[in-house]
């Protein structure tokens, strides 16, 4: 089983209670905002904990049973809804933030060929389109030797144009290195056109 | 306009009496800033308000503070004294105390500004590629937040520089020791015909001070694409 997650968490009034079980390439949590996908996305990164509830990711514990592993240990490719990028390192820094040396990872020449990021490198965050920062955010994920992918709406400030261009990215990504992939989304065709498998999440 | 060597003397001293205060004082105002910017424990509020008492504090009576604390049968000075042999009375290093307690407010005002505007997201992010929290703390938090470090250094040097009242009270007034520039200049304004050493110290002390200024907008601007957030 690529993910399961079964967790339960208060946040001030809301109450976020998800339970699913995927093993698709692409694992979509599709609902309006406001319902909470960020959070669950946070607790499988270890970046929030949840009140209660089990996390396992291809088999590994995450969080539930006294086990509560640090973000650092979790092995996720966290990619951002702002991309979040660290706004005092150039792109290639950006990149090699969480890169591992791990024999048979994945190397910064084929992300940036994977990604298209050559000509980006010597540049800063804050001189980077949406869409390029977002490919940037993608790339440095990568880098990070994860053993699967959070992707938080990455395509929620883009246009039309570049939010395809990304898209097709992600099936690349999907394609080339089958990790598995857990997206979260409002957008029910870039859902559709994606995942194996999509988990409804309500208000 | 030239200087005599005992104006020499005050400029040089207030200048060791201001960096010394500043470079001791910047790692505690730091360690200060990071705990009231991110901490949330009981006696916070305590220790905010006794950070910023030097700055509220008539300056004489922070200085009779020190001199209580300090002095040779003071419960701190006298134990410096019997376990290290140190003494900060009347010394050029008992002004540099004065002057780092009186720049600590502002430099931790400064800095924990800086701190507070770091985007926490960002550690996450730094965490979720790896890093522990030493590691983001060294690479996101800390060099996020450098423009706040330099605008707390400056202001410190700056506030050293012009300290008067709790180093007069608490070091008294010794050529050579505790003298500095604005005791200096204290001391001409009693003499009969001190004019001449007003003149000249008020200068240096306003291009001392406009130096440092523009110092400090040089760093922030040398690094001012580093520093932008987003």
């Amino acid at each position: 089983m690529s993910f399961e997650v079964e967790v339960s968490k208060r946040l001030g009034e809301a109450e976020i209670a998800v339970s699913f079980e995927s093993d698709a390439g692409v694992t979509a949590l599709f609902g309006p905002s406001g319902s909470g996908k960020s959070s669950i996305l946070n607790m499988i990164a270890g970046l929030l904990a949840p009140d209660r509830g089990r996390i396992a990711v291809g088999g590994r514990l995450l969080f539930g049973e006294s086990v509560n592993l640090p973000p650092e240990a979790r092995d996720a490719g966290y990619v951002f809804q702002d991309g979040r990028l660290f706004p005092h390192l150039r792109v290639r820094a950006n990149l090699l933030y969480g890169a591992s040396e791990r024999e048979g990872a994945i190397t910064l020449r084929e992300v940036v060929d994977l990604l298209g990021l050559g000509a980006l490198l010597n540049r800063w965050p804050r001189t980077l389109s949406g869409g390029e920062a977002q490919r940037v955010a993608i790339g440095r994920a990568l880098l990070s030797n994860p053993r699967f992918l959070l992707l938080d709406e990455p395509l929620a400030s883009l246009d039309r144009a570049r939010a395809d261009e990304i898209l097709t990215m992600i099936e690349r990504v999907r394609d080339a290195l089958k990790l598995p992939i857990l997206y979260v989304s409002h957008n029910r065709a870039e859902v559709d056109r994606l995942a194996g498998r999509v988990v409804a999440i309500h208000r | 306009m030239t200087l005599t060597p005992d104006d020499w003397e005050v400029i040089r001293l207030s200048l060791k009496v201001a960096v010394v205060g500043v470079v001791f004082t910047l790692p505690v105002a730091f360690a200060l800033a990071y705990v009231l910017a991110r901490g949330r424990f009981p006696g916070r509020i305590l220790l905010d308000a006794v950070v910023h008492l030097p700055l509220v504090l008539p300056p004489v009576v922070t200085g009779w503070i020190l001199l209580i604390l300090f002095g040779r049968a003071g419960p701190i000075g006298g134990w410096l004294d019997r376990v290290f042999g140190v003494t900060l009375m009347f010394r050029w290093t008992g002004a540099a105390l004065a002057a780092a307690v009186m720049a600590l407010p502002l430099m931790v005002r400064a800095m924990r500004l800086s701190i507070e505007a770091v985007d926490r997201r960002l550690e996450g992010a730094a965490r979720s590629l790896g890093a522990s929290p030493w590691r983001a703390f060294r690479t996101i938090t800390l060099p996020l937040s450098l423009p706040g470090v330099w605008a707390g250094l400056v202001l410190g040097f700056a506030r050293s520089l012009g300290e008067f009242g709790a180093t007069i009270s608490f070091v008294s007034n010794i050529p050579g020791q505790t003298r500095t520039l604005p005791i200096a200049i204290y001391t001409a304004l009693q003499l009969p015909d001190g004019d001449d050493i007003v003149l000249r110290l008020a200068i240096v002390s306003v291009a001392l001070s406009l130096g440092a200024l523009i110092a400090s907008e040089w760093l922030v601007r040398r690094q001012g694409e580093r520093a932008h957030v987003l």
